[in-house]
């Protein structure tokens, strides 16, 4: 549990959702979720496939409709086009860092583009400067992605979501492609970046052990609706109010065999 | 089933399996020289990407692709050299003998049969049986799978029915030529953990009536210990270290150790989650 962020939950949300509904044809993919991300914040979003969690972040970044309810950001609320500067405060990264870097790009290229797109000026201290912070030196620099581990891969695309310096990443599953061993090396790095900048966050998992690990709150999800809010304190101390949360944390502690099995 | 040689040989016998695959630079192995002999037990198989548990896997039920080379001083199901048993001698093991479950039933299930002919596909290549009995005994194994409705789930095809089911249904088609080993690769690893955990039941429970034997392979040290009665750690292609399921916590390996210890844990996290510290004399 995070509590290395103290000063985290003070001032205006960075972020507000408020009846927020997701519609795909008739399918309704988010019904009426409300939520805050303060500043500093760490929110998770933890259900089972299909429960909304990644549909709220894709609304959120403008790659899915809000069909009803509003989404504020710093106090504006979100239409259907989100305006460019939106996308240099908001940032995300994706589950999959073999789908969501480009093949042909170096690490270089990939992190110049947000750079060109915002006209950020000193481009080259910012590039040097984000691949120090994840943790890759400049060899990378002029490395194309299939020259990566996966791990080497979901680093790049933390730099380039970091470039722009944004005030909330929305991270979807950023280690569930990984192994053990790298997924600690990356949650270790988001907490990193986390201490170091007063960034909010918005996680979505399906590993209530990762939640807790990054996030003060979490919402639990199911069908698009929210089963229950709570603190990752809570959680972990059994405070919970819904069966269906229950049955999430028992899941989670792994398979238990009812009665021995002759061998 | 014909060809076996004895009842008292192990089910499962591996002594020195190399498995290579050609590089620009010569033949790579991805495994490297694993020992094992499985009886009536449930094994697990660990590691990360890349360490050899899968190939090993597939070399023991010959889906190597032509590409790789497997040797091995022994490789031999009950008795049976697999390496250098004729063509039709493998047809009849691989399903009838050793059945395999892999991660995903959205690639591994046909997706142009409904769920019950690709069940009866599977019965009928290895037990002679009439159109109808093979219907009856294929309905019967869905049941037995835990689906409520097996007339419905027969008549389906793959993109129908949800993850769970497809696992289901895949077990449901690996078990009903009665095999006596089963190698699960990830099978649980696509699904949502409630879904997971129903499915692990399943798979645990049919395993123990048969009296078969399960390689279970995983990269979740901690999921293979709570199902299985022994587990090898396998790093670069070795096998690291071989521990009791029970008693994992007595791991020696830094490896196993790390592995253990890098998941962040809903009661005492800690922050930041130790590392692992790779060794190159791991690999060696």
């Amino acid at each position: 549990m995070s509590d290395l962020h103290g000063k985290s939950g003070t001032g205006a949300p960075v972020l507000i959702a408020d009846a927020l509904g997701v519609d795909f044809g008739p399918f309704r993919a988010v019904d009426g979720v409300s939520f805050e991300v303060r500043p500093g914040e760490s929110l998770g979003l933890v259900g089972e496939s299909g429960s909304g969690k990644s549909t709220i972040l894709r609304a959120i970044a403008g790659l899915a409709p809000i069909s009803s309810g509003a989404v504020r950001f710093e106090g504006k609320p979100l239409g259907k086009r989100r305006e460019k500067a939106f996308y240099r405060h908001v940032q995300m990264v994706f589950q999959d860092p073999y789908g969501s870097l480009h093949p042909r790009q170096t690490v270089d290229q990939i992190l110049s583009e947000p750079l060109a797109i915002h006209r950020i000026a000193d481009g080259e201290r910012r590039i040097r400067q984000a691949l120090d912070e994840v943790g890759l030196g400049s060899g990378f620099r002029f490395r194309y992605p299939h020259q990566l581990s996966g791990g080497q891969r979901q680093r790049v695309a933390i730099a380039r979501a970091l470039i722009t310096e944004p005030e909330l990443l929305l991270l979807d599953e950023p280690t569930s492609a990984l192994d053990a061993s790298v997924q600690a090396e990356i949650l270790n790095l988001l907490e990193e970046i986390r201490q170091h900048r007063r960034l909010s966050s918005i996680l979505v998992s399906h590993d209530l052990a990762v939640i807790t690990h990054l996030c003060e709150r979490l919402i639990v999800m199911q069908s698009g609706r929210e089963v229950e809010t709570l603190t990752s304190r809570q959680l972990v101390a059994g405070e919970v109010t819904k069966p269906y949360t229950r049955e999430l944390m028992a899941a989670s502690e792994g398979f238990r065999r009812k009665e021995p099995v002759p061998a | 089933m014909t060809n076996m040689k004895s009842d008292t040989a192990p089910l499962l016998e591996v002594r020195d399996l190399r498995v290579s695959y050609p590089t620009r630079d010569g033949r790579t192995e991805v495994v490297r020289g694993v020992n094992f002999t499985l009886g009536r037990e449930r094994l697990g198989i660990v590691g990360e990407s890349g360490s050899g548990k899968s190939q090993t896997g597939r070399a023991i039920i010959g889906l190597t692709p032509p590409t790789g080379r497997i040797t091995a001083e022994r490789l031999a199901y009950k008795g049976t050299d697999l390496l250098t048993a004729s063509p039709r001698q493998r047809r009849q093991i691989r399903g009838g003998g050793i059945g395999m479950v892999l991660q995903d039933p959205r690639f591994s299930l046909n997706p142009l049969m409904t769920i019950g002919q690709q069940i009866v596909e599977a019965l009928r290549s290895h037990v002679r049986v009439s159109g109808s009995d093979a219907r009856r005994r294929a309905l019967e194994m869905l049941e037995r799978v835990r689906i409520n409705d097996p007339e419905r789930v027969f008549g389906l095809y793959p993109h129908e029915v949800s993850g769970g089911m497809g696992q289901r249904a895949m077990i449901a088609m690996m078990l009903i030529a009665g095999p006596d080993l089963l190698i699960a690769d990830e099978p649980t690893s696509a699904l949502d953990v409630v879904v997971q955990i129903e499915v692990l039941a399943i798979l645990d429970q049919l395993v123990a009536e048969r009296g078969m034997g399960l390689i279970f392979i995983s990269h979740d040290l901690r999921l293979v210990s709570s199902f299985c009665d022994r587990v090898l750690v396998m790093y670069a292609g070795r096998v690291v270290e071989e521990i009791e399921a029970s008693r994992l916590s007595e791991a020696k390996h830094p490896y196993t150790r790390g592995l253990l210890d890098c998941v962040p844990r809903l009661h005492n996290d800690r922050h930041p989650l130790p590392t692992l510290q790779r060794q190159a004399e791991w690999a060696v």
